[in-house]
């Protein structure tokens, strides 16, 4: 960040070689580079950037340990920049989990287990993963980030969750399939993710960061579309098409308090209220007698 | 919605409304396709690719889609009648080389169908059509071979879901980029690409003997089926519901029963289970495993 409260973000919206790391990382190495360049200070890639998505039992071969020798080539991707990207990650008791992963300065900041694994339609990842078990934010250079993956920002309350936390930005890296056609200019996903992405925003007066992954596994295509979006819910930046891009935008670190005390709605949020009707709604649901 | 029986259709017109659902933006499906092509023939180490060219709409759409994904001198066409083809097939098909500027091979397969057949000549009309359709896809593999392109498959989704196709025949591919398009969308997307409007329009026909049309074989119309499959296949809805939208219950009926009786078409064949790990039952890897 620069003393002008000036943020240069990029999102890497790449294609990916299903289950084969090594290529992946050296694409990474290239991406990294021409961010650098470009001037980026905080680079996104998709989910599973390191892996590609529909693994399947690929999944096994193509995980890392944060504990292992694979992480130190991961960590020297940011000793320029901080670095968002998406690998499989396996625990010491051999659960695997669709992770994503926050690097800066060779060091590892945080680490988000994706939580919501979709596992109907065209999906499948409860069958291969273990599901996260927490939405936390953490600290960055920045300012507050969160990390939600993909299927995460369905469900309302991951992101509420975050901005609890007074997070400053939310980034969702993604490897969204593209599917709905009509005559629209755009897949039925691409109207989805944009309606919703810019939702959370402006609800949440928050910067949000969306990186999808473009190409194809199996014959389902990746639709693109990442995008920078403002705290009022305008989109900074986008990458309408499928091609892969590095989306450079440049944000002004205070929009996020000019919201806010344009509409305050995060000052004016009943937590309280929410948790107590929550709970009671929560008890109600299990008190039922079958 | 309006439903007027499922009788039969005039050719396709252009100007006939689109049943809305099933409209689409074609450019965002030529895009969509177009790359699928360059993607999955290219990662897997090919350049080229070899079809098919009866000189009907599906595969007259699918070398449009395989010359702009690829250039039209990585495309070869092959076309191959029986005898009693309609000529205009072939005319129809030189047209389309003709117009994109691909590579074309001719291979009368007459010879080694009368050859088989002259020991079984009893064979009905369906038998010989399946043979000629496994006979194609042999030349096709054969010729993907010498060309060192994929085969790429001309099934849409009407076909699919009523296995109205020849397994191991016109339904053998590597790869087959109209496959989620039920035929009134085909129909759309030629027609916004450029295929000949002769060829768009003119009746539907697996042209195994001069004549036949797919209409009428099927017994109904495709713009008809293909709304009656969107409401079952993609929006699930149930018998009933169909019903209510004025679908005929034994319209209905015979329909859940081909997509069904059919579905051992859309699968590898089955495989008795015997060790803890079988292919595609816990043995499950990506089709572009390291690509």
């Amino acid at each position: 960040m620069s003393a002008d409260g000036q943020l240069t973000v990029g999102l890497a919206q790449v294609d990916s070689a299903l289950g084969d790391r090594d290529r992946n990382l050296a694409r990474h190495r290239q991406w990294v580079a021409q961010a650098v360049d470009a001037g980026v200070k905080l680079l996104v890639f998709p989910e599973l950037s390191l892996t590609g998505y529909f693994l399947r039992d690929l999944v096994v071969d193509s995980a890392v340990r944060l504990d292992g020798p694979a992480m130190k080539d991961l960590l020297s991707l940011s000793s320029d920049l901080d670095v968002v990207l998406g690998a499989v990650i396996e625990e010491p008791d051999h659960r695997y989990f669709n992770a994503s992963l926050y690097l800066s300065r060779g060091e590892l900041v945080h680490v988000h287990r994706k939580v919501y694994l979709p596992t109907y339609g065209m999906f499948d990842e409860q069958r291969y993963l273990a599901s996260g078990d927490r939405f936390r934010s953490f600290k960055t250079s920045f300012g507050r980030a969160g990390m939600l993956v993909c299927e995460d920002i369905w469900h309302l309350s991951s992101a509420y969750i975050l901005s609890l936390e007074s997070v400053d930005m939310i980034i969702c890296p993604s490897a969204s399939p593209g599917r709905g056609l009509s005559t629209d200019e755009r897949l039925g996903t691409a109207e989805s993710y944009n309606l919703v992405c810019r939702t959370y925003a402006q609800f949440l007066t928050t910067f949000f960061l969306y990186c999808n992954r473009v190409g194809y596994e199996d014959g389902a295509n990746f639709w693109g579309g990442s995008m920078v979006i403002g705290p009022n819910g305008d989109i900074i930046a986008q990458e309408e098409d499928a091609d892969e891009a590095l989306v450079v935008a440049t944000l002004d670190l205070g929009d996020v308090r000019r919201e806010r005390l344009a509409n305050p709605l995060l000052r004016d949020e009943r937590v309280e209220l929410t948790i107590n009707e929550m709970r009671r709604a929560w008890h109600e649901r299990t008190r039922k007698p079958y | 919605m309006k439903c007027d029986g499922h009788g039969m259709s005039a050719p396709a017109s252009l100007t006939e409304p689109v049943f809305p659902p099933l409209a689409i933006n074609p450019e965002l499906v030529r895009k969509i396709l177009v790359r699928f092509i360059q993607n999955e023939v290219q990662k897997v180490g090919f350049e080229r690719v070899v079809l098919g060219l009866s000189g009907g709409v599906d595969s007259s759409l699918v070398a449009t889609l395989a010359s702009q994904a690829l250039g039209p001198g990585n495309v070869l066409a092959v076309i191959m009648p029986y005898k009693t083809s309609d000529p205009k097939s072939r005319s129809d098909a030189l047209q389309v080389v003709a117009q994109l500027g691909i590579n074309r091979l001719e291979v009368d397969i007459t010879p080694q169908i009368d050859a088989y057949f002259e020991r079984f000549p009893d064979a009905e009309q369906k038998r010989r059509g399946n043979k000629m359709a496994r006979e194609r896809m042999t030349i096709l593999y054969d010729q993907s071979s010498v060309f060192r392109g994929l085969v790429i498959g001309t099934s849409n989704k009407t076909e699919l879901l009523l296995g109205y196709g020849t397994i191991y025949g016109d339904m053998a591919s590597a790869l087959n980029p109209v496959g989620d398009l039920y035929k009134t969308q085909v129909w759309q997307l030629a027609d916004a690409l450029g295929v000949p409007t002769a060829i768009v329009q003119k009746a539907p026909s697996a042209d195994l003997w001069a004549g036949q049309s797919d209409e009428t074989e099927l017994g109904f119309a495709y713009r008809m089926v293909d709304q009656l499959l969107y409401y079952l296949v993609d929006r699930r809805y149930s018998k009933e519901e169909a019903a209510r939208l004025g679908f005929e219950p034994a319209f209905i009926d015979d329909i859940i029963r081909r997509v069904r009786d059919n579905q051992y078409k859309r699968r590898l064949p089955v495989i008795a289970k015997l060790s803890s790990r079988t292919v595609d039952q816990e043995f499950r890897y990506p089709r572009d495993w390291g690509h």
